[in-house]
């Protein structure tokens, strides 16, 4: 891999051991992906602070600079960790003190958290605490290379705002907090970012759930490549691409997506082929809806739901608000709980508006920093679960080993209110 | 008993010799293994139950979560790791994983390795290239 000077004397020591050990950390990387050179980045999205059994021990038996070395930038070494040498967030981590006595979360992992984000908030991290950083304030611009984490907030940086990442991990994203450089391969290049296939959307998409169906096929079509889609699709907002990228890095691993004529930076199907003929289209029409509905409530067999989960990923306030909407003046029933995850600055806007008391009212909870596939942590007891979220409805079976029934917002609200699953493909 | 060589590109150098476990299925490590046994735990996967503790790991490709490394670099801190790796497509999650994990690793192979090798086959990696003894 080609050096600069400069980055031949980070390697070498100049700028410290830190500095270093993320230089090797980046060759070794580099070597392995047969990268030719390294690219400027000045916006890192990693995490740091999320608790773990290893983290646990190596902070408690060696304190934090260990840790960031061993699991951060994969040395051994013993040394200082300098701040942050670029713009550094922390994504979604372990529940908050404010979770204690609501979500069943170890104690242990909550103190660990936050001594956690002490050190590293001293370090210049800024703990967003979130797997949307785009939604509060860290929006990369339109070809800004960057050096992030979280499957969904890479496929919405690259494919929404037109940024370069590719989904990077613990390891690399801590090398590049400490060096301003990531590996320029795969979605920082020109030559990587034209469409690989095409999705014809046959049946009219423009709802919230709509997106996310579409979103869990084209990841099925595309698998790790790049999905372009044309044809009946509304006007989608945020919330939108929000779902519909999370749904699609989870059905196959969908890091780029292009939506002629919305996302920015193929504005013609011929564009985002580069000029190339179209492969055949993968047709997306009632059928392959249905068929995906099917899948996503395939785990589902019980109707009597337990605990209903919003905001995968973090909730927008207009989410926030429509919850509100649903549950105001409703109780919901005494055996089944209703939590809805959101960034901590928008849950404060949330707070301000009077949303989260009109959820809290119905009994209801608003809450930060995590979700229950990141924590492993749902109400005790929890058999079955709903959501609106194709990504969550994807994962959380798996990992907590429950059902799940996956639908609108309207629907997992009657869940909670009701107790029941009413719902149905409409 | 005769052995194919398959030549590629080296992810990871070093020499690597032991039992192939091959997954024709891509890997998920958040969600899909568990590091403190060394097991895949994804429950439609079809090594569900599986250790490729010791093993050479075999794979078309990583999927899933960008904890992916992560989840492999764990595997190494708590002794559950693989000892190689054979990679079909490889990506920021494997390569990083590989680099992470700090065992012998190879990509673009010259033919598929998901379809020549079987588990069990007994694999020496080395050189950009595998080595394949059939069981």
């Amino acid at each position: 891999m080609f050096l600069t000077d400069a980055e031949k004397a980070m390697r070498d020591g100049a700028e410290g051991p830190a500095v270093a050990a993320a230089m090797d950390l980046l060759l070794r990387y580099g070597a392995a992906l047969d990268a030719a050179r390294l690219c400027d980045i000045r916006n890192v999205a990693g995490t740091m602070t999320q608790p773990s059994p290893v983290k646990a021990r190596l902070v408690k038996e060696h304190g934090w600079d260990k840790a960031f070395a061993v699991i951060n930038l994969d040395s051994d070494g013993d040394f200082e960790i300098p701040p942050m040498a670029v713009p550094t967030c922390q994504l979604q981590h372990g529940f908050g003190a404010d979770a204690l006595g609501i979500v069943p979360y170890p104690k242990e992992n909550i103190e660990l958290q936050a001594s956690g984000e002490a050190f590293y908030g001293r370090h210049g991290v800024n703990i967003l605490a979130t797997c949307t950083p785009y939604q509060v304030g860290n929006l990369p611009m339109r070809g800004e290379h960057c050096a992030w984490m979280e499957s969904s907030a890479v496929i919405y940086a690259n494919s929404v705002l037109g940024a370069r990442t590719n989904c990077e991990g613990i390891a690399s994203t801590g090398a590049a907090s400490l060096t301003g450089k990531i590996p320029c391969w795969g979605n920082h290049l020109d030559a990587n970012r034209y469409g690989t296939h095409l999705v014809d959307v046959r049946v009219q998409v423009d709802s919230f759930q709509d997106w996310g169906m579409l979103g869990y096929f084209a990841g099925g079509v595309a698998g790790e490549d790049h999905p372009v889609i044309t044809g009946s699709i509304g006007q989608p907002d945020l919330t939108d691409l929000k779902h519909f990228g999370a749904a699609a890095a989870t059905s196959g691993g969908v890091e780029l997506y292009h939506i002629p004529g919305i996302t920015p930076e193929m504005p013609t199907a011929e564009a985002a082929f580069g000029g190339a003929a179209p492969p055949p289209a993968a047709v997306y029409g009632p059928a392959e809806r249905r068929a995906v509905y099917e899948t996503l409530n395939e785990i589902g067999t019980s109707a009597d739901v337990d605990f209903v989960l919003l905001g995968c990923p973090h909730a927008s306030v207009d989410q926030i608000r429509s919850a509100a909407a649903a549950l105001d003046g409703k109780r919901l029933s005494p055996s089944t709980e209703l939590w809805i995850m959101a960034p901590r600055a928008l849950k404060d806007v949330a707070d301000r508006s009077g949303y989260t008391e009109v959820i809290q009212r119905a009994g209801g909870r608003v809450l930060a920093d995590s979700c229950p596939a990141m924590s492993r942590a749902a109400p005790k007891g929890t058999k079955v679960f709903a959501t609106d979220s194709a990504k969550q409805a994807h994962y959380l079976p798996a990992i907590l080993g429950i059902e799940a029934w996956f639908g609108t917002l309207e629907e997992c609200v009657d869940a909670a209110v009701t107790g029941r699953w009413n719902g149905g493909l409409r | 008993m005769s052995a194919v060589i398959l030549h590629g590109r080296t992810v990871v150098p070093g020499i690597a010799e032991g039992e192939a476990l091959v997954s024709h299925e891509p890997i998920s490590a958040w969600g899909g293994i568990d590091p403190a046994r060394g097991v895949i735990i994804e429950r439609r996967h079809e090594l569900y139950g599986v250790c490729f503790t010791g093993k050479v790991l075999v794979f078309p490709s990583a999927k899933g979560s960008s904890g992916w490394a992560g989840f492999f670099q764990t595997t190494r801190l708590t002794g559950t790791a693989p000892i190689g790796m054979v990679i079909g497509r490889i990506s920021a999650k494997s390569a990083l994983g590989a680099v992470v994990t700090r065992v012998p690793a190879i990509t673009d192979l010259d033919a598929d390795p998901c379809e020549v090798i079987d588990t069990g086959d007994w694999l020496l990696l080395g050189n950009s290239t595998v080595e394949v003894t059939k069981r």
